[in-house]
């Protein structure tokens, strides 16, 4: 904010041929990037695109591995979170990070020394003058958690504003807010850029992007493969610029990425669906997780879930498996409602669902890999009989499963906390598939693990559809759901933006409805 | 060393029978008993700034708890109550659930035993009578856990204040109903009718051990059995290790929450039950063992295994019997068996913080 930029249009922070690894995956690709003064710079792409990789190394989370980060024109490695405030980055991430019971003025006194009395007065008398500056009325004597949320982030850029940043990157920044919170922050961001400030502004909706922003770079799978620079921005109608965006955020790259191979046989274009979820909904914090979610799979089909993290996935899932309450609709089993029924009983009527939080909730790290594979049956014949333990039976049930499933483990009682995530993987894969499954949802199956495990895992999931399972396969990876999918629903914000069949136009398609730029 | 002993190229070298078990047996008798041995040295240098000869307190306590005849039995007669306790505190810990409102449910419970016994025992034969006074128990204490279960199981309250505050109660009411409702008229100091000795749990092979001791050893048998071998314990298992998973797995959460209180606080209240019905033969006003409170580091040291609850409970009951002489003899305050536990499980929780640490570096 103070110190200005030596000439107007030169950036004042580039990067040059930025490459970050970690085991087994690219997160960033020789990324080259220009940051302007007084100017919005988009950054555009999918999960897994390396957009946070990428900030991270510019807020000094996280190092680069090879090129070089240039600030004023010098090169300057970023050491730390307070090197890059003092470079004057300011980063805001997309859960805010105030204390929630101090108030503002108390956060802002948070960075400085511990053993100066901070003067309140003063730091909010400035905390108003800059609020006001940009047109925000925040009370800087407020408790923070009393704030709604688009105050809390308003106060964290007026934050980073004080701490001298000269660049804003506002990570996600939209993810959270509603729709009128979205517009006044739109309008802060053009006011800030208007002072000056080169803000960096990350999302995953197009309609932002071209609402907000002055400069649209797109990332794919860690590569910059695109940027729209702003005379080019503005003379492009929207239709041309969606289509273009479309095309490099979606479009078929030449992956190296091994397939399984497409379904064998398609579903019999006759069979009765076997689920059928009616106008479901599942209270949130503040709007709906899941509102009115219409679907329904066939026998032998696999219906894709694709969209953001996020927008009422996991919810639908938990909802659908009876351990998140609905507050409306149906869901059918049959063609019978299964809303009263519990976890256990809707197991027993063969419906499962592979959770994504695999130690999380998925198992009990701590227990033997034996117990884990009965996590969902205990208590249950031949395990158990009359409530007591048959070890044999158990040790019978796991190593059948171990070896059906190729678990790689030390012995069937390694606590399943010991084991790889792959093989953890494998592990919840053999609980819900084994026995008399009938519908299975997966939430991100292949999310966190390697390549060959991913193969291994998109194999299960076909052949189980291809042996009549009617499948719900929630993933954030498109080319997954291309690969394995019959038809592919997006959600967006808790609803079903749409469902496109998987044919030659569904990339598209889906990526359309993905970033909200569908019809 | 040990690799040529496992690839067997040392054969001029008396190879040992089997060095895996040696060495595991080494290993814990280092992690076991260097902790007891370290504490007992830290808890001397107490005793030697308290002016007091460590060697003769030592001595007198393990004469006077163990080695006499008359000690050993006072021991062994002791552990009737803790056994309860640690039963329902492993219930209770093992299931992720703080019970620390023992004290309450058992004092209450003894109260109200106390109370009900010698009328019961005139009008029923003596072995119904007494069944009934331990059930009598474990429903007084399961009812004063009900309100910290159910803020626990519903509104996600934290039950380590809930049930603090009810033992808080529990121990104010008992008294209230000694001094008031079940005092006995024919004696001056405030306490309840006395159960004649002969309608008291009978005594073992002509000693003067209660048969309490026989009841509290198979009460935290089969809570081990419960939580190791069946489908129940189990459950409770996976709720105490993961609660989402449990949640995820289908399990009813808030009612198995409710279970484990009831009967973590039903045992607790039998342990009252016995040492009435055993041992004290009635409630004096003021009363107050704090039995549970000394159990929770002796469960935590057998990290919730029945059996070595059972061999920490014996140790704590030579020291706490021993104690309590050698305090009389020596001038040492009867408490500071408890001191002596403390320094224990502080010394343990050291040693296994340091062994854990060699065990990553070796695994590294």
């Amino acid at each position: 904010m103070t110190a200005a930029s030596p000439e107007p249009g030169a950036p004042i922070l580039a990067l040059c041929g930025i490459t970050k690894r970690f085991p087994g995956v690219v997160a960033n690709d020789q990324v080259d990037l220009a940051v302007r003064p007084g100017e919005v710079h988009v950054l555009l792409g999918e999960n897994g695109a390396g957009k946070s990789t990428l900030i991270a190394m510019l807020s000094g989370l996280l190092q680069p591995d090879d090129g070089a980060i240039l600030v004023d024109g010098r090169e300057q490695p970023i050491a730390s979170p307070r090197h890059a405030l003092g470079l004057g980055i300011g980063t805001v991430f997309q859960h805010v990070m105030l204390a929630p019971t101090l108030t503002v003025v108390e956060n802002l006194a948070l960075g400085l020394p511990w053993w100066r009395r901070p003067d309140r007065a003063r730091l909010a008398a400035e905390f108003g003058r800059t609020a006001e500056g940009l047109g925000l009325s925040i009370d800087p004597h407020a408790v923070t958690g009393a704030l709604s949320l688009g105050e809390q982030q308003q106060a964290e850029i007026v934050r980073a504003l004080l701490r001298g940043s000269r660049v804003l990157i506002l990570d996600e920044a939209t993810a959270m807010l509603t729709p009128k919170g979205v517009e006044e922050l739109g309008a802060l961001m053009q006011r800030l850029a208007g002072r000056g400030i080169a803000v960096i502004f990350i999302t995953h909706k197009l309609k932002e992007a071209f609402d907000f922003g002055d400069r649209i770079s797109i990332l794919r799978l860690g590569r910059k493969v695109g940027e729209i620079p702003p005379e080019r921005l503005r003379a492009l109608d929207e239709r041309a610029a969606t289509a273009e965006i479309v095309h490099l955020m979606f479009g078929a790259a030449a992956t190296d990425e091994p397939k399984v191979g497409g379904r064998t046989r398609a579903p019999a274009p006759s069979a009765a669906p076997l689920l059928v979820v009616r106008d479901l909904s599942v209270p949130g914090q503040g709007a709906a997780a899941v509102a009115d979610v219409a679907l329904q799979v066939a026998p032998g089909e696999i219906l894709g879930i694709a969209g953001i993290d996020g927008n009422g996935q996991a919810q639908l899932a938990e909802a659908l498996a009876g351990q998140r309450p609905a507050s409306g609709g149906s869901v059918l089993l049959d063609g019978r409602p299964i809303d009263r029924l519990d976890v256990g009983a809707r197991r027993r009527l063969g419906l499962r669902y592979v959770t994504d939080d695999r130690l999380g909730e998925g198992t009990v790290g701590a227990f033997p890999v034996s117990l884990n594979l009965l996590l969902k049956q205990v208590g249950e014949a031949p395990f158990w009989s009359r409530g007591l333990e048959r070890s044999e039976e158990i040790d019978r049930h796991a190593r059948a499963l171990v070896a059906a499933f190729d678990v790689r483990t030390p012995g069937i009682r390694t606590p399943v906390g010991r084991l790889s995530g792959g093989n953890i993987q494998k592990v919840l894969l053999a609980r819900e598939l084994s026995g008399a499954a009938r519908v299975v949802i997966y939430s991100k199956p292949t999310y966190g693990l390697d390549l060959q495990t991913t193969i291994a895992a998109r194999r299960r999931i076909r052949d189980a559809a291809d042996a009549g399972v009617a499948t719900i396969l929630i993933s954030t990876d498109l080319e997954e759901l291309l690969e394995l999918a019959d038809r592919i629903a997006v959600m967006s914000r808790g609803r079903i933006a749409g469902t496109v069949a998987n044919d030659d136009e569904a990339r598209r398609r889906v990526g359309e409805l993905m970033i909200g730029a569908g019809p | 060393m040990t690799a040529d002993a496992v690839n067997g190229t040392a054969p001029a070298q008396k190879p040992p029978a089997s060095p895996g078990a040696a060495g595991a047996a080494l290993h814990w008798a280092l992690v076991t008993l260097v902790p007891i041995l370290a504490a007992l040295l830290l808890s001397g240098g107490v005793l030697l700034a308290l002016g007091t000869d460590p060697l003769a307190y030592y001595g007198l306590v393990l004469q006077r708890g163990l080695l006499s005849w008359l000690g050993l039995q006072a021991s062994l007669s002791r552990m009737a109550p803790l056994l309860f306790l640690a039963a329902g505190l492993i219930v209770a810990f093992r299931a992720g659930i703080w019970n620390l409102g023992t004290d309450g449910q058992f004092l209450l419970a003894a109260v109200i035993v106390a109370a009900a016994g010698p009328p019961l025992a005139a009008v029923l034969p003596g072995w119904i009578a007494l069944s009934l006074c331990l059930a009598l128990a474990a429903v007084v204490g399961a009812a004063w856990s009900l309100l910290p279960a159910l803020l626990s199981a519903y509104q996600g309250v934290n039950e380590i204040i809930t049930t603090l505050m009810m033992t808080f109660l529990g121990t104010s009411f008992a008294n209230v109903l000694v001094k008031l409702a079940f005092r006995d008229p024919a004696t001056t100091v405030p306490q309840t009718r006395t159960l004649a000795v002969d309608d008291r749990l009978p005594r073992l092979f002509g000693s003067t051990v209660s048969g309490g001791l026989v009841l509290g050893l198979v009460a935290v048998v089969l809570v081990h059995l419960m939580m190791t071998r069946t489908a129940f314990g189990l459950k409770l298992r996976v709720v105490g290790a993961n609660a989402r998973a449990a949640v995820h797995a289908g399990l009813p959460v808030p009612r198995l929450t409710v279970a484990v209180f009831a009967i973590s606080a039903g045992l607790a209240a039998m342990a009252g039950a016995v040492d009435i019905i055993g041992v004290q033969g009635n409630v004096r006003a003021d009363w107050n063992p704090a039995y549970g409170l000394a159990v929770i580091p002796l469960v935590f040291l057998a990290r919730f295994n029945g059996f070595a609850s059972i061999a920490f409970v014996f140790l704590f009951s030579v020291l706490s019997i021993g104690g309590e002489s050698a305090a009389r003899r020596l001038g040492v305050p009867h408490f500071f068996t408890l001191v002596v536990m403390a320094i224990l499980l502080i010394v343990l929780a050291l040693v296994e913080y340091v062994d854990h640490r060699r065990r990553e570096r070796m695994r590294a």
